[in-house]
């Protein structure tokens, strides 16, 4: 039976909160009020804008601790925290709020940033869209893949996953429903918070072609 | 004006179609910009070069503008600068005048749209009309409102809390408000005389027409001859290096309609300029996009040493054309340079004078922040992005919810 993968894309509109934090202290409880979507926002953004960057800085919230406050011990135990293996956002937000936690009991470092370089809490819109394109075997899926927009590629790969609470990212779910099990298994083993999407586009590419005949 | 197909060889053809996708389903709905000027400054300009193209995607995008007398530009000026913040007072008196020409534009402007798009503050009360005539109300805001003194932040407020929106161009302008507030950072367009390819002969005639001396360093600041763009700020920060560097300074910019104030600024920047032949000083009509474009393209470095910025244009001018840029940290410009990456950012005359000598020393490392730089512009600050977030923007007022399938 031919099962089609249909390629998607997104955009965000970023909504500002009008949250802002100056201290770690503030960080914390703002951390615990925003909605589900703000912290996706934040570990999620630098992916998209800042995707020629590598490496890059992998959250908001280690990028303002360890460049803005100057705490780079926190700023690196923040960014350590491994997005990919998180299947839903309230389970990151509850490591971020713990290694936040844990943080101030054992130090005393809650001063305040220079003014005008407060944490500004952000959210976003997501508008999902139909793309024209269609694969229906892997050969057509390569030729795509290299043509659509970087967002079409981090929709499939990060947004079905962690926010359309999907068990796996798009690719790996097709993959295995034409029954290309261990093209799926070598996909949902990579990383791809640690890689620019255009790295991301080539290894994909990459692994499907061999098993495409290409 | 460009057509839409042109910008395919530069963003991509799936960049262009998504554009088409989402114009297709706003199609139907008026939107009617609204703001103070036609001419001068980045709103004007933004909204010269957008609305041609949104009509050409089919979506019926109009603009019309307020009218006022001196008395009230004056007036919006204090407001501007106190919503920069700063220490200006405003009597009460301005704010009936102020209000008085608002209520005039109400009677007059034909508000035909489905979405009223309200430009900055001089057009805000305009919002009072929405309890006979209903309609989506946007109020964009271009502006730096970092630290705005808190008596105009008030009364705006009572204006803004009644539109369906805000819309900000950085994060750090967000307020405590109770309306959805979206951030759009504002864009070039990669095809207007002022950020096209020039030709080598094109750069050289504007040159020579100005005497720039090609041969030795130049160092350009582009602005309107405003005091919160610090001009002479940078004649200082230029002086500091000027004995180690034999560079010249190119301090280039005109004025808008709606800015008394520019006069006076250029008459305290030539006094600081006074006996330094080295030092360009240099005041251009509104229609000067090519050699403003011409000035940028030679440069070694450009400056943008603004004390307040709305978002800074001029920056993503700068790195589009591959160029280093050493800015203020202020405003929207913190967003188009990630520092020592591609550009540096600055607090102080010192900072700059030390980061400029560098720059200019060190030709190398001021070419890889230009091109850096661009990359980063291309993916974010070209007018093919401002169009799709315009319109996500439209979409939202017509959907709920944090994720909309279209």
């Amino acid at each position: 039976m031919n099962t089609p993968f249909y390629f998607y894309t997104q955009f965000n509109l970023t909504i500002l909160l009008g949250l802002k934090a100056k201290n770690i202290t503030e960080l914390l409880k703002g951390l615990k009020k925003i909605p589900a979507p703000s912290v996706y926002y934040h570990t999620h953004r630098f992916l998209q804008q800042h995707h020629y960057l590598s490496p890059e800085p992998p959250n908001d919230f280690a990028y303002w601790t360890a460049n803005i406050l100057s705490l780079e011990e926190l700023g690196e135990l923040l960014a350590s925290v491994d997005t990919v293996s998180f299947n839903n956002i309230e389970d990151l937000r509850t490591t971020f709020i713990k290694i936040l936690t844990n943080y101030m009991s054992a130090e005393k470092c809650n001063f305040n940033c220079p003014e005008g370089q407060e944490f500004d809490f952000m959210s976003c819109v997501t508008f999902v869209m139909p793309t024209p394109y269609v694969a229906n075997n892997l050969k057509e899926f390569v030729k795509i893949l290299d043509k659509i927009t970087i967002r079409s590629l981090y929709f499939h790969v990060f947004e079905a996953r962690i926010r359309l609470k999907k068990d796996e990212n798009d690719f790996t779910a097709w993959f295995k429903a034409i029954g290309e099990f261990e093209l799926a298994k070598k996909l949902s083993t990579l990383d791809p918070y640690t890689i620019t999407l255009e790295g991301l586009r080539k290894k994909i590419i990459t692994a499907v072609s061999k098993y495409a005949g290409n | 004006m460009p057509e839409i197909k042109q910008y395919i060889p530069i963003v991509g053809q799936s960049v262009v179609d998504e554009i088409h996708f989402l114009a297709e389903k706003f199609k139907g709905k008026i939107v009617q910009n609204i703001n103070s000027t036609f001419v001068g400054g980045g709103v004007a300009e933004i909204l010269t070069r957008m609305i041609p193209l949104l009509q050409e995607l089919g979506v019926d995008v109009r603009w019309d503008i307020i009218k006022g007398n001196e008395k009230f530009f004056n007036i919006t000026k204090k407001i501007h600068n106190a919503l920069h913040g700063v220490n200006i007072q405003i009597t009460p008196k301005d704010l009936d005048v102020f209000l008085q020409v608002n209520q005039e534009n109400a009677r007059e402007i034909n508000l035909y749209g489905d979405v009223l798009f309200i430009h900055d503050p001089q057009p805000i009360a305009l919002i009072e009309k929405k309890k006979d005539i209903g309609k989506k109300w946007i109020w964009r805001c271009h502006i730096d409102f970092t630290n705005p003194q808190p008596e105009i932040m008030n009364f705006l407020k009572s204006y803004i809390e009644k539109y369906e929106c805000a819309v900000f161009s950085a994060p750090v302008f967000s307020r405590d408000i109770n309306i959805p507030q979206f951030l759009i950072a504002p864009s070039i367009d990669p095809l207007s005389d002022k950020n096209k390819e020039l030709s080598p002969e094109t750069i050289n005639s504007v040159m020579e027409c100005f005497k720039i001396d090609r041969e030795r360093p130049i160092v350009t600041q582009i602005s309107r001859f405003d005091y919160l763009k610090d001009p002479v700020g940078v004649i200082k920060a230029y002086k500091k290096i000027k004995t180690h560097v034999d560079c010249q300074l190119v301090l280039a910019g005109g004025g808008a309609t709606d800015d008394p104030e520019g006069m006076e600024v250029l008459e305290k920047v030539k006094y600081a300029a006074e006996g330094d032949p080295d030092i360009h000083i240099i005041f251009l009509p509104p229609s000067s996009d090519l050699e403003i474009n011409a000035l940028q393209r030679a440069s070694t470095v450009i400056l943008q040493k603004s004390l307040k910025e709305g978002f800074g244009l001029t920056v993503s001018e700068a790195l589009w054309k591959s160029k280093p840029i050493i800015a203020s940290a202020v405003g929207g410009i913190p967003l188009q340079i990630k520092h020592q990456y591609s550009g540096i950012l600055t607090h102080s005359i010192e900072g700059t004078a030390y980061y400029l000598k560098q720059l200019l020393n060190e030709p190398e490392y001021a070419k890889k922040l230009g091109i850096n730089g661009k990359e980063h512009i291309k993916n974010n600050f070209l007018i093919t992005r401002h169009i799709r977030d315009y319109l996500l923007l439209f979409l939202s007022l017509y959907n709920t919810g944090d994720i909309v399938h279209l």
